[in-house]
This record gives structure tokens, sequence and C-alpha cells, in this order.
């Protein structure tokens, strides 16, 4: 197993989830929140949508492309 | 810049792992590329919830066998650096890789349409649910709707349904007559006959499409059109893909000629463009078979065994014929084009209401005057969609061709080796 | 005859070629006036929508400070009515200076806008630091001018030319060729006005082949939003030493953040090159240059780079009045990067032209006589 952080919040998962996996097991399981405000969750699952936009360590990142690593630092709010 | 490497292939699903392993044996050094975290494509996605095929770790194995097959995986093509020259970038680094040739196989993506509430966090895509689930998206006991059209809504659910979800609904846009059709003529095919079994599920609706997401943080039930009956099933998740569109961008900015939304190939996999090849869902949504034998004969011509190449026609159009039918059975019904509101968001990036488009006469001026498609996913979902909706061409893709850190694309400063 | 006109055989009072920020200024302003305003545009990527709408004053001659104070003067008063989506900020420029030799222009810069009355202070490198910690540490100073701000140009130009609308038609047409005071459109069509104004920046050689333009190219890159942490337009002082100097292609610093927490980044150049395509290595030189003084940029995501064209006149200064030898033919062209900013100062001086009202600046460094007929200074 895995740990890292989504929005400060502690989570164990496998080897080999995707970020876009952990964050069903967080809050609100969303992503990122829209221009207007709408939070929003992955939505195409392979790469060209951009939805699931997330921080990661500093550096924007796809979820759905990125393996969960130990030590992470997820995030979700700007 | 490090020393051009003879081949480089983008994309690692059958049709790229097919052509790295046709051109192989030559002994060429050979570059594969794919921007997911492990090789396979969407058809073969790796994950803590996947099974994969046979085919498909046999394949993986092999690559692994060729010490002149260098993999790199979470890794994209952000912009052309000059000629046979590409700016690519993983999570850690940004560089210039040139090449002899280069086989697209960029695969294809799902045509996602606006429907009122759409932007809901639980609405994914039917293929976008599969990749989820594969990669370790929990769905047991999830009550899950699946709707759209075309073959991928039963791979979805089937998916769904390995993972402990309960599949209320598969709504298939396509009337009876076309599907029926199509599910008789598939004796021609063997190993393709087990989807007709599932056409015979009781979830499975034809002539079936959604009508609007709802929910108010989250989705909480969906709005189903079937025949003329309107009804409201209550769902955890809502699958929804109207069937493929190739990713030609990438072909295209690098000069290949599209038509019909997809890379144009002669029957030697070649685009119009010297030692630039295509091969799969790029050249046009055929299934994992067509890809496989397509990705084989463009790895051959490659390596210049024309001959080799030749005996595999026979299979490739075997095949068409199967993608040719599939296409003819699940053609769009035009009603789709009108399931956005005026206030359905269209560019989901940007926010852009559908009325905010409509009275705009092209693609071009809609962006300018919108924002429309001005977001991170660079119009490749409102771009898509527009086509789909009011016709308007969509705008040949400019770097980066995804989002990419400011320091790899200064890398495009490095001069030509 | 002339076809295709009203009764009065005129489409308009004026018909303006070319619905860009220099076209809706003019359109605004005349309509202001009482004229009756056709505005003409072929909906063409140009250099409105291409360009970082920065309103900045620059000083290479009296006659472009005189013009650009004036001008960013009226948009600041036009600021109040604008809307939202125009994104007007006044959030000043900061001139900066790597090093002693950059830190004596900024001073030198600072003694001549000052005289002009516009409020800007030098900085210290500690204060610059304070003021933009983004930046480098180790800058050597900088200029701020105050009254500097940004806008988002298409936006602009789309609500100058929709808020008189008694007044300003808009017509998505072509034309493809200009006599005096008419026009004909792709269609065939002849238009009349008494008079027509050439409005469409670069492409105004295609109708008037003596106006004297040529493009510089340009390259922009814009990242995705991210949390607001540049407030001021940074550009490099190198712009006026160094950087955009002589006529080989250049790269120079130029960074703002738009209020949707995107950043903007500038600035390249290049001459006799009219391919809109993105090169590839200008791109990378001018990013280069960019994380040279925004170090945290490099680990940001671009999402979208572009090209331009700046439309520069001979001597870098618009051609704004009459054509000299096609009476009922007005310029307002050759504002190379800086049409935006001056477009509210371009329209004051066109309609006094045209009105016969006392302008409100000296004239003479924009007068198309500069270049077209005889020679002015012969």
């Amino acid at each position: 197993m895995l740990e890292l952080s989504i929005d400060g919040q502690p989570l164990r998962v496998a080897q080999g989830t995707t970020v876009a996996a952990a964050l069903t097991a967080s809050g609100d399981h969303c992503s990122r929140t829209s221009v207007s405000g709408q939070r929003r969750a992955p939505l195409c699952g392979m790469g060209i949508c951009q939805e699931c936009r997330v921080t990661i360590d500093g550096l924007r990142r796809l979820a759905c492309q990125t393996l969960c690593r130990d030590g992470m630092h997820v995030e979700t709010r700007p | 810049m490090t020393r051009p490497v003879d081949l480089l292939i983008i994309g690692a699903g059958p049709a790229g792992m097919a052509a790295a392993l046709a051109a192989a044996p030559s002994g060429i050094s050979i570059v594969v590329l794919d921007d997911n975290p492990l090789p396979g494509g969407q058809i073969w996605r790796d994950g803590p919830n996947a099974q994969l095929p046979t085919v498909a770790t046999e394949m993986r194995a092999q690559l692994q066998r060729y010490s002149n097959i260098h993999l790199h995986s979470g890794t994209k093509v952000v912009a052309i650096a000059g000629p046979k020259r590409l700016l690519l970038e993983d999570a850690e680094r940004g560089w210039v890789l040139g090449y002899e040739k280069l086989i697209l196989c960029t695969g294809a993506r799902e045509l996602l349409l606006p429907f009122p509430g759409w932007t809901l966090p639980g609405v994914t895509g039917a293929g976008g649910l599969q990749a989820l689930i594969k990669s370790g998206v929990p769905v047991s006991g999830e009550r899950i709707v699946i709707a759209g059209s075309g073959p991928l809504l039963l791979a979805s659910a089937a998916t769904a349904k390995k993972n402990g979800a309960e599949v209320v609904r598969i709504a298939e846009q396509a009337g009876r007559r076309a599907v029926s059709g199509f599910a008789l003529g598939l004796w021609r095919w063997p190993n393709k006959a087990f989807q007709a079994v599932t056409l015979a599920s009781g979830a499975y609706r034809l002539s079936a499409h959604v009508i609007e997401a709802l929910g108010s943080d989250r989705l909480e039930a969906v709005r189903m059109q079937t025949g003329s009956r309107v009804e409201e099933i209550a769902c955890d998740r809502l699958a929804c893909g109207f069937s493929l569109v190739p990713n030609t961008e990438l072909g295209s900015a690098l000069g290949c000629e599209v038509r019909d939304r997809a890379i144009v190939v002669d029957e030697w996999q070649t685009t119009g463009l010297t030692d630039h090849y295509a091969a799969g869902e790029c050249t046009g949504f055929g299934g994992s078979e067509l890809a496989l034998v397509e990705g084989k004969i463009a790895g051959l011509v490659a390596v210049g065994r024309q001959e080799e190449a030749r005996a595999h026609w026979p299979e490739r159009q075997r095949w068409q014929r199967f993608a040719d039918r599939l296409n003819q059975a699940f053609t769009l019904d035009p009603a789709l084009k009108t399931l956005a509101t005026a206030d359905t968001l269209v560019c989901r990036c940007e926010d852009v209401p559908y009325a905010e488009l409509a009275d705009h006469a092209s693609w071009n001026s809609a962006k300018l005057n919108t924002r429309c498609g001005m977001g991170a996913c660079q119009g490749r979902i409102c771009a898509t969609a527009a086509h789909t909706l009011f016709g308007w061409e969509p705008p040949r893709l400019r770097p980066p061709f995804s989002p990419a850190r400011i320091a790899t694309l200064a890398c495009l400063d490095e001069p030509a080796a | 005859m002339i076809q295709g006109t009203d009764i009065r055989g005129q489409a308009a009072d004026v018909i303006i070629i070319g619905g860009g920020i220099i076209g809706a200024a003019c359109a605004d302003e005349l309509a202001s006036q009482g004229l009756q305003v056709c505005v003409l545009d072929c909906q063409r990527p140009a250099a409105t929508a291409a360009g970082m709408g920065h309103l900045v004053v620059l000083d290479h001659s009296p006659a472009e400070l005189a013009l650009g104070e004036y001008s960013v003067r009226l948009w600041r008063e036009l600021a109040p009515q604008m809307p939202e989506n125009c994104a007007m900020r006044n959030n000043g420029t900061l001139w900066l200076a790597c090093n002693e030799e950059e830190m004596a222009e900024a001073e030198r810069k600072h003694a001549a806008l000052s005289e002009f009355g516009l409020a800007c202070e030098l900085m210290s490198g500690a204060a610059l630091a304070k003021a933009e910690p983004s930046l480098r540490p180790g800058l050597f100073g900088a200029l701020r001018v105050t009254g500097d701000g940004i806008l988002y140009a298409p936006n602009a130009a789309r609500w100058l030319l929709q808020r008189q609308p008694e007044r300003v038609r808009q017509q998505h047409a072509e034309v493809v060729e200009v006599q005096g005071n008419r026009v004909r459109l792709a269609d065939g069509q002849w238009l009349q006005a008494g008079a027509v104004v050439l409005a469409n920046g670069i492409h105004a050689r295609d109708l008037c082949p003596d106006v004297p333009l040529h493009a510089k190219k340009g390259h922009l890159l814009i990242t995705d939003r991210y949390p607001i942490q540049i407030t001021h337009t940074l550009v490099e002082l190198g712009y006026v030493t160094s950087a955009h100097k002589g006529n080989g292609p250049s790269v120079a610093f130029n960074v703002q953040q738009r209020p949707t927490g995107q950043l903007f980044i500038g600035s390249s150049r290049q001459f006799d090159n009219e391919d809109p395509t993105i090169d590839a290595a200008m791109l990378g030189r001018m990013l280069r240059r960019a994380m040279d003084f925004l170090p945290d940029l490099g680990q940001m995501n671009g999402i979208r780079s572009w090209t331009g064209f700046r439309s520069a006149s001979p001597d870098g200064q618009p051609l704004i009045g009459e054509h000299p030898e096609q009476p009922g033919l007005w310029l307002a062209v050759g504002h190379e990067g800086l049409g935006v900013t001056t477009a509210t100062g371009t329209a004051k001086l066109l309609a006094a032209q045209l009105l016969h009202t006392p302008p409100p600046l000296d004239l003479d460094a924009f007068l198309p006589q500069r270049f077209i007929g005889a020679p002015a200074h012969a």
C-alpha cells in the first residue's frame, strides 16, 4: 500500500492505482473547480478532456494518467 | 538532442505494439511513446482492476524482450521541433527526439456530446468509465447507467459488472433494424459474437438516449428517452459516449492529410508524407483486430519488408469489412444534436454555454467571441462536439499539443543536431 | 451608378474597414459625434485578437509619448463603463533593469515620463523584489509606470462596436477594392460613404498598396490558470536597450497575469516573415528568456501559443489622416505593437480631422503625408 494526501487528508491506496482512482476515496471525489465554480470529476479517463487536472506536489498534472506514489500531495482546490 | 532513432512509434496500443514487434527483428532502433502510465492503449488498459487478454500480455512481454525497442510510457508529444524532430515531455523532463521514420498510432477518443447535467461529477464517458475502473476506481455496489452508441457501451458494461456494479440500463441510440442487422452478421467474425450475447441483456434498450443528468452537487438520476417514452432512473454513475473519434491532431500538425476525421493512408499504411505512416484507430475506427493488422503492416513496410506486409492485406480487408458494418449500424441519430439546452455548457474548460455559441458562423468566430476552446483541453472536447453539433471544421492544433511545462517548451530553442 | 446603396446613395456617413480595436474605437468616436457609421469586417484572425492587450506608454519619440499618454488616459476614463469581460485593469507596468546600464535607461525614462506629467517611480532592487516576489532575485531595479493597464482587446472592440447601435452598424463583408470614398465587396457590390476609413492593420496593404506597412511577426503563449502571483505587467528594459534593437529576430521578456490567473508570455519579433505558423525555435527562445526572469514559470503549464503580425510604418508611428492622393479615403493604420494602447487617441485624432475640429494633439507626426504623395521634407 502507498500513502498519499488529497487536500491534506491522508489516504492509503494499492500500488498501481491512478490518482483519478484515489480521488474516489477523497472528500467529494472531485478533481478541480471550474471557471464558474462548479466542482468537476474525471470525465474521459484517457488524458484528453483535462477535467481531472490536479496539482500534484506543486505541478498541474492529469490524475487519470498519473500513478499514485508514496508521499504524494494532491490538491484539487486552488 | 540525442541521436535520431530509426523508428519512432507514437502510441502503445494494439497498433503501436504490433508495429514495433513487426519492425523489431530488423534490428533497427525503435522508440515507442505513450502518454499513459502503462502500454496497451485504451482497449488493453492495465491497472489494479484490469484483466488483460492473453494476446495483450504476450505482446507486452515480447516488447520487453527486444533490446532495440525502448518504451517511454507517461510521455506525450508536445510540439514539432523541426523536420523529423518532436518535442516530448514526461513527468520529469522535456526533450527533443529526432527520428528517421514515424508511425502514428495515436488511437481514438470518445465523442462526448453535451446534454444538460453532463458536467455533474458522476458523469463520465462510456470508455471513460471503463478506463477509470481498470485504473482502480471502485464501483462495487453502484448503480450505473451506460448510454450513447456502439459496442463500447457493451464493453464498458461488462467491465462495470465484473467489478461489482449494477448496470441498471444500457441505452443505445441506434434503432432495432440497424443493430439487429449488425448482430445477425456477426457470425462472419466469430470472436465478436460474444457481443451479440450481451445484446440480449435485460438492461439493454435500443432507440434510447439520455435527455438529462439530474442532481445538485453530484449525479443522482438520469432522465432517459426510449422510443417515445421518458423515464427517470436513479443511479450513481452515468457513462455516456457516442462512439469514437480518431486522434488526428498530431498527424494533421505534421502535414498528413485528414479526411472524414481520419488520417488518410494507402494500402501500405503510408500517409502522403514520406517516411510517415499511420495505423489503427487514428486512420478510422475499426476495433483492436484491425488496429493489430494495420500496425503489423506499417511496421513491416517501415523496415522495407513490403512482401510480408502484403501477405496481411486479406486479413486487414476482413476486419475493415467488420468496421464498415459497425460504423453503418451505429450512425448517430440527428436528434442527439439537440440535447443541449441554452444553458448547457459546451466548453467545459471555459464554461461557455450552448446559447453563446449557437449564433456564430464558424469555430473561429465562436472561439474569439466566447473563449470556447481556449482552455486546457484545447478544444478536443468542445471543438469535436461543435463539429457534430454545428458542422464547424475544427481548428488545426498549434503547440503545445497538450498542456506542457514552460521548461519543456523552452527546449525548442535547442539548435538541431 | 453605384448599386446597393440606400436612397441617398450612401451606405453611411462613414464606412470603416476593419472591426478590430482601431476600427471599433473610430466607429465609437465618430458615432459619438453624431455620424452614422458602417463597419465592414471579414472576421479573419488579426492583431486585435492576437495581441497582449497591454496599455503601455512608450517614449521612443515625443509624439509617441504624447499619443500614448493621451490614449491610456482615455482608456482609464472609459474603464468604469466597460463590462467585466473586457478585463480592464489599471495594474501598472514595471520596466525591469538587470544591470546598471538598464537602470540608467530606467532613469532616463523616468525623467522623460515625469516631465510629461506621468505618474511613475524608480524602484530599488529590494523594493522590486518586494513588489513582485516571483521575479528572480538580484535584479537591479525597476521603473513603475502606474497609469498603464491591461484589457482583453477582442471584447473591448466588441463593446465599442455595440454600445451605440443606433449609429454604428456592423456588416460581415470582405472589401476587395477601395477607390476614395467607395468600396467594392467580395460579392461585387459597391458601397459609398462620405468617408471610408482603412482600419484593417496589415491588410491595408492589400487594398491600398502605397501604404508603407511591413509585418513584424510575434509569438505569444498563455498558461493554464494559476493563483495570482504577479500584479504588474513585467517588461524588461532590455526591450529598449538591447533585445529588440536592430533588424534581426529577437525576443524580450514581457509577462502579465490575466484576471483569469493565466500568465501571458511574450514577446518575439521577426521581420520579413509573414508565415503565421509557430516558429518552434523562436517560441523556445522567448520562453527561455521568460524563465530567466521568472524561475518558477518553468514548472507551469503552457496551454496555447499563437502568432500575430504587428503592422509597422517606416518610422514606427501610425498613419492617421486622409490619404493625400485619394480624397475620401482615410487611414488609421500602422500602429505596430501599440494598436490597443493608442486606439482611443487615434479615434480622436481621426475624428478631429474628419470633422474639422481642433485636434487634441499635434498631428504632424501621424499624417500620411510623411510617406505618401509629394515628399513632405523635400
